[in-house]
């Protein structure tokens, strides 16, 4: 085996700024395939920020917003193929659309309507994990289990900054280096944890430092260049995919909205850092590259966020259009062969409620 | 039929289970190549190979978390958990996502993995490798649990527990793996979880117990044997529970007597009690009494014999339920 080294300190870029900075190119990457990327991202955006609306509109409840995200977690799924699975966070609570799930799904699951479910295997996307870092060892083992079984799977897990302090975490990348497993460890550090800062929450000098501990590679790629995020993503996965075992990747970014729709992190965060955050944000980031080089028109980059948007019309509508679930859903499914108290239970649930 | 230790039993159900289906996989501290710290697993990497008897790190939120994914990627994961207090940081994973992923994806996907590990004290060892954590797994909605109190049912509930399509804990008493002996059936033995067994018939008391406890239920029935004629009733499964095997038994006897080997509050013997409450209560001619370990740490093993639920405890709360 190779020697791990040490993660680089600088962030790995391909977009530049216009100006000073030029503009980088990924090999293998057609025209239509940037756009298609541009599409993923404005999708994710206008999910995002449709979602906060129909928060304060009461139609959905507490919400966490990825505003800025949508970098990572379009890029770093593009770098994938379909048969490829997904282990998100909650903060990638929306992953699913860009795999071809419905919008009414995602909205079903933060309305807590049981409308928001979906089968993994129809997406390749697992559940939306809620409590920190417990999905790492579920990728780990999905992408070692199918390497056991020769199967060219390779499995994706994304969460944040304060995942790392997790002993799931640790015991994710354990697993994933002794393994060897065909597995990319995404690390979206938008340097909050709630209200815990970066700093608060480890003293190494970057997190990618971390993998070294673990035997596998640490990459740092900036969060807001999803250019640079595929790129590195894809490099994991060939790496992944050829045998050589997991990769560990930090995109950093700065957390550019409150943590969900309950919070006020007027109390806590450096509102300067909020703003320059906000002034480079990823989507518009990409979209002046695209511009840039030509491969994107501002028509239709307004047809694109269009088409978002009546995609959440629709989406909202027809999750308002559920029904109200039946109680059977209480009792169902959470065992395949249930006990036989279970029945009864529900039995007399619908005696009480004049069933 | 075959003569073996209860130990010997398990490790016949695994090589019986993995052979029959080649999803099932083992994994766990030094399962592999040592083949079990107690030896439940011998043999097993030597047969079957070092992909389906997997030696892993020491970190059981990460074996329990893996196997989660394992079964995603289509295997049927048997965990070991070296001993029981060392399950407690798998907790998470269990509570979490284990007895909850099957019903978020509406029964879409099946965890079919398996649990196993030596429980309870008795053994002279160390105090942290005596606990009896059954509740805690018994209370997490989505997982079922059995412990066997003998060697036919050491093979026959694994077995079980091997083939269920939802998630099972096997809790195997320890203080028995090497001193209960029987014929146990030979290939292919499967005991259904949520059948209790009647260990000894009786008329006039029903001692209820599972696991280790069994066995001090039976030496507590025959040292009441000029007393009173008790009916020994071994549960198996804790969940699913054969209520209708406990109300069956209770209403002939008319007594219960229920013994734990956990700490008392909120232990399974408070839960057999709830149910005689609920559905026996014009059955008992006198009170449900448990008999249970204390609500204190497991204490050193030269006074652990003070904390165990023994012959003497089983037989003076049998004695002031008949006088009831």
């Amino acid at each position: 085996m190779s020697r791990v080294l040490p993660a680089e300190g600088d962030l790995r870029r391909v977009i530049g700024d216009g100006a000073a900075v030029p503009d980088g190119e990924v090999d293998g990457l057609s025209a239509d395939e940037l756009v298609s990327l541009y599409r993923d991202l404005v999708m994710l955006r206008t999910y995002d920020e449709r979602s906060v609306v129909y928060h304060r509109q009461g139609r959905i409840g507490t919400y966490a917003i990825f505003w800025n995200h949508e970098a990572m977690q379009a890029g770093s799924v593009f770098a994938l193929e379909n048969r490829d699975w997904v282990f998100p966070a909650y903060r990638e609570s929306a992953i699913g659309l860009v795999r071809g799930m419905p919008v009414s799904t995602v909205l079903s699951w933060w309305r807590g309507h049981p409308a928001g479910w979906w089968d993994p295997a129809e997406f390749n996307v697992a559940s939306i994990c809620v409590p920190i870092a417990t999905q790492i060892p579920h990728a780990v083992g999905f992408a070692w289990g199918s390497a056991l079984k020769g199967e060219d799977r390779v499995a994706l897990t994304l969460f944040g900054d304060g995942a790392t302090s997790e002993g799931a975490f640790h015991e994710g990348m354990t697993f994933a280096g002794v393994m060897k497993a065909p597995v990319v460890l995404f690390c979206s550090n938008n340097q909050w944890a709630i209200s815990t800062p970066i700093s608060q929450q480890t003293a190494a000098p970057t997190l990618a430092d971390k993998a070294i501990g673990y035997g596998m590679p640490g990459v740092r790629v900036d969060g807001c260049d999803v250019l640079a995020v595929y790129e590195a993503t894809r490099d994991a996965v060939l790496r992944a995919r050829a045998g050589d075992g997991p990769t560990f990747i930090e995109a950093v970014t700065y957390r550019a909205a409150p943590h969900a729709t309950a919070d006020d992190p007027s109390i806590y965060v450096d509102l300067e850092r909020v703003e320059e955050a906000r002034e480079s944000e990823c989507v518009g980031r990409y979209e002046r590259y695209l511009i840039r080089t030509g491969v994107l028109t501002d028509e239709r980059a307004e047809e694109i966020r269009q088409e978002a948007l009546e995609l959440m019309r629709a989406g909202i509508a027809e999750a308002e259009a559920e029904p109200p679930p039946d109680i059977s859903l209480v009792f169902e499914h959470a065992y395949a062969d249930p006990p036989p108290s279970l029945l009864t239970e529900e039995e007399e649930l619908r005696r009480i409620l004049g069933g | 039929m075959a003569e073996l230790l209860l130990v010997e039993a398990v490790n016949d159900a695994l090589h019986v289970e993995m052979e029959r289906d080649e999803s099932v996989l083992v994994m766990g501290e030094d399962v592999g190549k040592l083949g079990g710290v107690f030896r439940a697993t011998a043999g097993l990497q030597q047969h079957f190979g070092k992909a389906r008897c997997i030696d892993t790190p020491l970190a059981e939120a990460g074996i329990l978390g893996t196997a989660v994914g394992l079964c995603m990627a289509g295997w049927r994961p048997v965990v070991e958990m070296q001993y029981d207090a060392f399950s407690y940081p798998s907790l998470d994973q269990l509570i979490n996502h284990v007895g909850r992923y099957r019903w978020r994806t509406r029964g879409k996907m099946s965890f079919p993995l398996t649990i196993r590990m030596p429980y309870g004290g008795g053994v002279r060892a160390p105090e942290l490798h005596d606990d009896s954590p059954e509740t805690y797994y018994v209370h997490t909605p989505g997982v079922k649990v059995a412990i066997p109190a003998t060697p036919a049912d050491a093979k026959g509930l694994l077995a079980a527990a091997i083939r269920d399509p939802d998630p099972v804990v096997v809790l195997e008493p320890k203080l028995h793996y090497r001193t209960a002996k029987e014929e146990v059936p030979d290939g292919e033995h499967v005991v259904p979880l949520g059948e209790s067994r009647v260990v000894r018939e009786g008329s006039e008391l029903t001692l209820v117990a599972y696991g280790a406890m069994t066995h001090v239920a039976l030496a507590s029935a025959d040292a009441l044997a000029d007393e009173a004629s008790c009916e020994v009733l071994d549960l198996r499964s804790l969940k699913p529970l054969d209520e209708d095997g406990l109300l069956a038994s209770v209403a002939k006897t008319g007594r219960a007597v229920v013994v734990q080997e956990a700490p008392r509050v909120c232990g399974f013997a408070a839960e057999v009690a709830a149910v005689l409450a609920e559905k026996a209560i014009f059955d008992l001619r006198g009170p449900v009494i448990r008999v249970t370990g204390y609500d204190v740490p497991y204490p050193y093993w030269q006074i652990e014999d003070a904390y165990m639920p023994s012959v003497e405890r089983v037989v003076d709360a049998a004695r002031r339920v008949l006088a009831a």
